[in-house]
């Protein structure tokens, strides 16, 4: 969908704003808000532009950076780091050969932190785009990450 | 409801449908069908049935029968022999039924778990409006709008002696009598959804496997306090219970529950469904209120407070999914059925989820004053692989850390109090032997530091001094004086933070240090080896 289409959808008052930026970052094929989106959300709603910058990085699920087809959020709440999520993120780290934050050079895979996902029943947890894997080990992540790779 | 011989209940929640759920729902479907038995067999997505941890979970009415990890492959033994033969399957079958899977006939008689909120959840499918209404749906609503005034509303409520499910346990009746009570025109109706606490998922539960009563709730609130218009804000990666609370929404409006002049009573409400996108301290509700204005969800100085200032300026009733799915029961029963659960100053049931190092993780919902032993020994199973018990982490990470001495205290809003801990969002996270106290007090307060909003000084930096420290403890390099220091940080914090974000992380501080000071301590020898902080 183009940009324009995607504002037009909404209202052009405030209220609406993170409704338009989820929608519009859902629509990037490399998940994130360029800087042109955030002058055309600037530009619709009548508002300035450090504005809806203001706005887009002070919430977590937003990103100003391309990420990769895949983004891993690993949750990182008390539950989950009860039950051994630091292992979790450390196997994935050592098997993409990233930090956290980063993305692999073959745009592939973001890996991130995320707050509490509310599935703590099956702690550890973490989401890939919008599914959710649970009971992780670090055995399940390689077969997970495999599985993803010959998806491509 | 069509009159079928039997039900099967597919729970569909983000767990379940990891597991596979949909793919054993499908082959039900078609392995009825191929033995001609659609007329009389309904297949049904659910919500949770409150058991986590088990793969995909069915259950079988009128028997009342839960199946455990179900693959697509174990179907067709399901359908030949329990079905079609009447033989349930019993290696499939939860070898142990916990205390939480009821069945449907001793719900409420029991006492084991008394449901209110959740009375419908893993019962109807949440997607039909018609289950909704043939379980007693609605009727609170027309009981209300035909005859009672909106004061009345309020009376039963305040009688009734409902607190706020959201943590801070302010009576709900007079929230709603405060915002009625304010001037003006235009008022507005807030459900706050945006279940942000680390270990609660309880609100996610209510949402997607029973919208249509939080939606009851809501309306018979619009009623009460003369508002038009209300929003439910509910955070971005609930992706399911948007979906879900969507569909509700539409739902009423084709029968006429939403829009215009509802059942012919000139009462008019509409409701939208507003999405967040992660932040924790948009849980708070004035920062809830700014990012719905679409705002950065920073807090507001509070007074004015929203009954008087909120959304837009107007007079704003902000209650938990939890309180609001607690009025129908409310007005359909009556405040004096309500009181006789829970005890005198905290009435009702409390939703908990319980976590971590149990047998049996998942949600149950039972009266108010409940012992935390019997919540984690009875319902939770106790401790697994033989394991002793440690510690509860009780509230979410903005809770207390309470050890096995403290076991007995009566889950209730004041007698927490005297405990110096809350109830919070009702997330109970159990550790074993096992765990450390300095890694888990490390996590908590990490936590809090990426989700400080910044706004004010105690909060934003407080945040990061606690960390710093940790970090040292954690390593071993800390000292005797760096553990007071946290209390003492923490304290400023609790007197001089904005907003509760920051006010409130002296309980996990303070309660892990003095409950487990010995550990802390052990931690600050340079040659103590400890597994979870890797060193």
């Amino acid at each position: 969908m183009k940009r324009e289409e995607i504002l037009q959808k909404y209202t052009p008052e405030l209220e609406n704003i993170l409704f338009i930026l989820h929608d519009l970052q859902d629509n990037n094929p490399q998940h994130y808000l360029s800087k042109e989106d955030l002058e055309a959300v600037a530009n619709y709603l009548n508002v300035p532009y450090s504005y809806v910058h203001g706005v887009a990085t002070f919430y977590s699920m937003f990103s100003l950076k391309p990420r990769g087809k895949y983004i891993i959020r690993v949750c990182e709440s008390p539950a989950c780091h009860l039950m051994g999520s630091s292992n979790i993120i450390y196997e994935l780290a050592k098997l993409l050969g990233i930090g956290i934050g980063e993305t692999t050079s073959d745009g592939l895979f973001t890996l991130e932190l995320s707050s509490c996902l509310g599935v703590c029943g099956v702690a550890p947890a973490m989401m890939i785009n919008d599914e959710v894997y649970g009971n992780l080990t670090p055995e399940k992540i390689r077969q997970i990450i495999e599985e993803k790779r010959r998806e491509r | 409801m069509k009159l079928q011989r039997a039900h099967v209940l597919v729970s569909v929640d983000p767990e379940t449908v990891m597991a596979g759920a949909k793919e054993v729902e499908e082959r039900l479907i078609k392995e009825i069908e191929s033995r001609g038995l659609s007329d009389e067999i309904k297949v049904l997505e659910t919500g949770t049935l409150g058991i986590s941890g088990k793969g995909v979970v069915l259950v079988v009415y009128p028997e009342g029968i839960y199946y455990e990890n179900v693959k697509p492959d174990d179907v067709p033994k399901i359908v030949e022999e329990h079905l079609l033969k009447g033989r349930p399957v019993k290696e499939l079958m939860l070898p142990e039924l916990p205390v939480r899977a009821v069945k449907r006939e001793t719900v409420g008689l029991t006492r084991k778990q008394v449901r209110i909120v959740l009375e419908n959840a893993g019962v109807i499918d949440p997607e039909n409006i018609e289950e909704y209404i043939a379980v007693g749906g609605y009727e609170a609503l027309e009981k209300a709008l035909t005859s009672m005034k909106p004061e009345e509303v309020i009376e039963e409520v305040k009688k009734s002696g409902l607190r706020g499910r959201g943590g801070a346990g302010f009576p709900t009746g007079l929230k709603w009598e405060f915002t009625r009570k304010a001037e003006g025109d235009i008022k507005y109706v807030i459900c706050n959804a945006d279940e942000g606490e680390p270990g609660t998922f309880k609100d996610r539960l209510i949402l997607e496997g029973d919208p249509h009563k939080l939606l009851e709730g809501m309306m018979l609130c619009a009623y009460a306090i003369g508002a038009r218009k209300g929003y439910i804000y509910i955070r971005g990666e609930y992706a399911l219970s948007i979906k879900r609370m969507q569909k509700a929404i539409d739902d009423a409006y084709k029968y006429g529950l939403l829009g215009e002049d509802i059942l012919g009573t000139g009462f008019s409400f509409d409701i939208e469904i507003k999405k967040g996108a992660g932040a924790y301290v948009c849980g708070e509700e004035t920062a809830l209120i700014e990012s719905l204005e679409g705002k950065r969800g920073q807090p507001r100085f509070k007074p004015p407070y929203p009954v008087t200032h909120g959304l837009w300026q107007k007079p704003t009733v902000v209650n938990n999914v939890e309180t609001l799915a607690n009025v129908p029961s409310i007005i359909k029963n009556g405040a004096e059925w309500y009181k006789k659960f829970g005890t005198e100053k905290s009435t009702g049931t409390k939703v908990y989820t319980i976590l971590g190092h149990v047998k049996y993780p998942g949600l149950i919902e039972v009266e108010m004053g409940t012992p935390l032993r019997e919540i984690i020994f009875s319902y939770g199973g106790g401790i697994k692989n033989g394991k002793k018990f440690k510690a509860a982490l009780v509230g979410g990470a903005a809770g207390v850390f309470l050890p096995d001495r403290l076991l007995d205290v009566k889950m209730d809003f004041d007698n927490l109090k005297e405990y110096k801990a809350v109830l919070g969002s009702g997330a109970i996270l159990v550790m074993n032997e096992d765990a450390c106290m300095v890694d888990m007090l490390f996590s908590i307060i990490r936590f809090f530091y990426h989700e400080s909003c910044g706004k004010c000084t105690p909060c934003r930096i407080g945040t990061r001094e606690l960390l710093e420290l940790i970090k040292k403890v954690r390593k071993g390099e800390g000292e005797e004086s760096d553990l007071d220091k946290m209390i003492k940080i923490s304290e400023s914090m609790w007197k001089s933070s904005f907003c509760p974000l920051g006010q409130s992380l002296i309980m996990p501080v303070k309660s892990a240090i003095e409950n487990f000071r010995e550990e802390f301590v052990k931690h600050l020898d340079k040659e103590f080896h400890c597994e979870n902080c890797r060193r």
